[in-house]
């Protein structure tokens, strides 16, 4: 980001706050900052820091809400690495995201050295591209549901129309994946292409006329000079989907919540759609296992953590 | 994916028109075209299910064209929940989230860009590492803070916690930092003005594109929240719009025709706002922080 000129660091910032006379000195004349930024810092500790702090505290206690706490130690972190519900849900998770993710933001890259080539109609395209992101989840996760609906859902008959066999896409351990794979994408696509647009509108035309003078045709030319410059914005999209993608929660949430035979929050036949958070979400507030909820919560946290870093290390390798 | 956790383009590109070295593609046309039909499909998709009867939906070839039964859907929607109340608790929620934000995150943000004070960059520091969370790790324990505060199945339970937030102060930051010259404030300064009244007279004037893109944004995020909004609106009657949803979904979820009316009324006002003020949205999201 640093090469689509944004101030990262602190250089515009006047070396010398200028001090009127007879203002207080000392720390004392700060007071105006600190009341500025107290709001968020008040509202961080209260509902940020303090929660994540009692998490902790909780994943090493067995507490329903009701009953009296009892000490677990680490009990729920071994039963955590033992409990094949929760290894299925990490699977699911890291399945629907990679399904999603990496077919996204290739197609988004395209969509934005397109719209970076043409002329007219930009405006509307941009338009188009935003409307799926502010758009809700729910109302598109009922969409999704309809039309891949396993018996008269709109992709059945169309797939029926052109002599393909219809697909139980509801019901299937990788349909179901795909289905939420494609709300995704189809939600979040032009959002990211909407990304590297506004990235690619940064580089100096002065860069791609050497190239071209250099004879390099429009596709070298992407490789050579719009990938590399786009990096830390790609960065930026990786690491954004990654933390958003294995956290994963409404879709499967919408899509299966009426799939009642085990349980609401089941994630749909053979928990194929259950996720590393949805399963926190039954955990916690289901069965009231806010021990064992906030010891997935910090498994959640681990595994997204290392996914963020490897991500980092591989874009950040490809540097050089 | 919530839009919440996902920040808007941020990434400062300063627009440098590049004239004639990328000659423009005519037939770029084509791909672009699809992918706007693709996108725009089930918006009309939504529109022929939600006008036509739910048999319609069942049939075989099924019906491509809106149809005339919108209204009998919207009343079984109508009876079927709360809607124009949980519409109302939705809209409370959004505007107070996003006029808090605006305020709180803006004023923070001028701190941070202009001011230097002890401690400061570790406040910051803090306040990414914060943005860098997942939300799971702070739901049981906010769920007890608001059952201990009694405020469960209360509209503040929504607003308060919301009222800041480490994304919008970031960006406003970026925007701030490069939106308002350093000599102005120092005139300010010699003319008298403290800290709030260089904020109120000068920094707020000339910020007002970076709150429109911010203040859509967040209302955005706010009105399509739906994770929280479920666990902490225990009470049926005070549900926000996307929970009031979802529970059409799983009591009428075999009357497409109704679901899908009541889908498409949660998203046409949001729509529409999108819609009216598109351009600003979309002008700044690709200015990202520079104006």
């Amino acid at each position: 980001m640093s090469s689509a000129g944004v101030d990262r660091g602190f250089r515009r910032v006047s070396a010398k706050p200028p001090v009127r006379a007879g203002a207080p000195r000392g720390r004392l004349r700060f007071w105006p900052q600190y009341v500025a930024v107290s709001p968020f810092f008040l509202l961080f500790a209260l509902f940020g820091l303090f929660p994540v702090g009692f998490s902790a505290w909780l994943a090493f206690h067995r507490w329903d809400g009701l009953s009296p706490v009892t000490f677990a130690g680490l009990e729920q972190f071994r039963f955590l690495a033992a409990d094949p519900t929760f290894r299925k849900a990490v699977v699911n998770t890291i399945v629907i995201w990679v399904l999603s993710t990496v077919p996204m933001l290739v197609m988004s890259l395209a969509i934005a050295a397109l719209l970076n080539s043409v002329r007219r109609f930009k405006t509307f395209y941009q338009v188009v591209l935003f409307l799926p992101s502010v758009t809700s989840i729910v109302a598109i996760a009922i969409f999704f549901k309809a039309i891949f609906n396993n018996r008269v859902g709109l992709v059945n008959q169309v797939l029926e129309g052109i002599g393909l066999p219809a697909v139980e896409w509801l019901n299937g351990w990788w349909t179901i994946k795909i289905v939420l794979a494609l709300l995704m994408t189809w939600q979040w696509v032009g959002y990211n292409a909407i990304i590297y647009f506004a990235g690619m509108q940064a580089i100096p035309g002065e860069v791609y006329e050497a190239a071209k003078l250099d004879g390099a045709g429009p596709l070298r030319a992407f490789w050579s000079i719009t990938v590399p410059m786009l990096r830390p914005v790609i960065l930026f999209t990786v690491i954004i989907s990654t933390i958003t993608g294995l956290q994963t929660f409404t879709e499967p949430q919408v899509l299966f919540g009426t799939n009642a035979a085990v349980n609401p929050n089941s994630g749909g036949p053979g928990q194929a759609g259950l996720t590393m958070v949805l399963y926190f979400y039954q955990q916690a507030f289901n069965y009231n296992n806010y021990g064992y909820g906030a010891a997935i919560a910090y498994g959640v946290l681990a595994i997204v953590g290392v996914f963020a870093l490897v991500n980092w290390r591989l874009v950040a390798r490809s540097e050089k | 994916m919530a839009l919440r956790t996902v920040p808007p383009a941020t990434v400062g590109a300063r627009p440098r028109r590049s004239r004639g070295v990328r000659n423009p593609a005519r037939w770029a046309h084509v791909p672009l075209g699809l992918t706007a039909l693709v996108l725009l499909f089930p918006f009309y998709w939504t529109v022929v299910m939600a006008t036509n009867t739910n048999a319609d939906f069942y049939r075989r070839p099924p019906e491509v064209v809106p149809g005339t039964h919108l209204l009998d859907n919207v009343s079984s929607v109508l009876t079927s929940l709360n809607f124009f109340g949980s519409m109302a608790n939705t809209f409370i929620v959004a505007a107070s989230v996003t006029v808090l934000v605006l305020f709180f995150d803006s004023m923070a943000a001028f701190a941070f860009a202009k001011y230097e004070f002890p401690g400061k960059r570790f406040l910051f520091a803090l306040m990414m590492l914060f943005f860098m969370l997942p939300a799971q790790l702070s739901t049981v324990p906010q769920f007890i803070t608001m059952s201990e505060l009694g405020w469960v199945g209360t509209l503040q339970a929504l607003i308060v916690p919301a009222a800041a937030n480490a994304f919008g102060i970031f960006w406003m930051r970026q925007y701030i930092a490069s939106a308002i010259p350093d000599e102005i404030l120092d005139a300010a300064t010699v003319d008298g003005c403290g800290f709030f009244r260089q904020y109120l007279l000068v920094v707020l004037p000339v910020i007002r594109p970076g709150l429109a893109f911010l203040g859509i944004y967040t209302f955005v995020a706010a009105w399509n929240d739906y994770v929280w909004p479920l666990i902490v609106l225990v009470n049926p009657d005070m549900l926000t719009l996307q929970v009031a949803l979802s529970q059409l979904n799983t009591t009428r979820g075999t009357d497409y025709a109704v679901v899908m009316a009541g889908a498409l009324m949660a998203i046409v006002p949001l729509v529409v706002v999108f819609l009216l003020f598109s351009k600003q949205f979309v002008a700044d999201s690709v200015k990202g922080a520079v104006r």
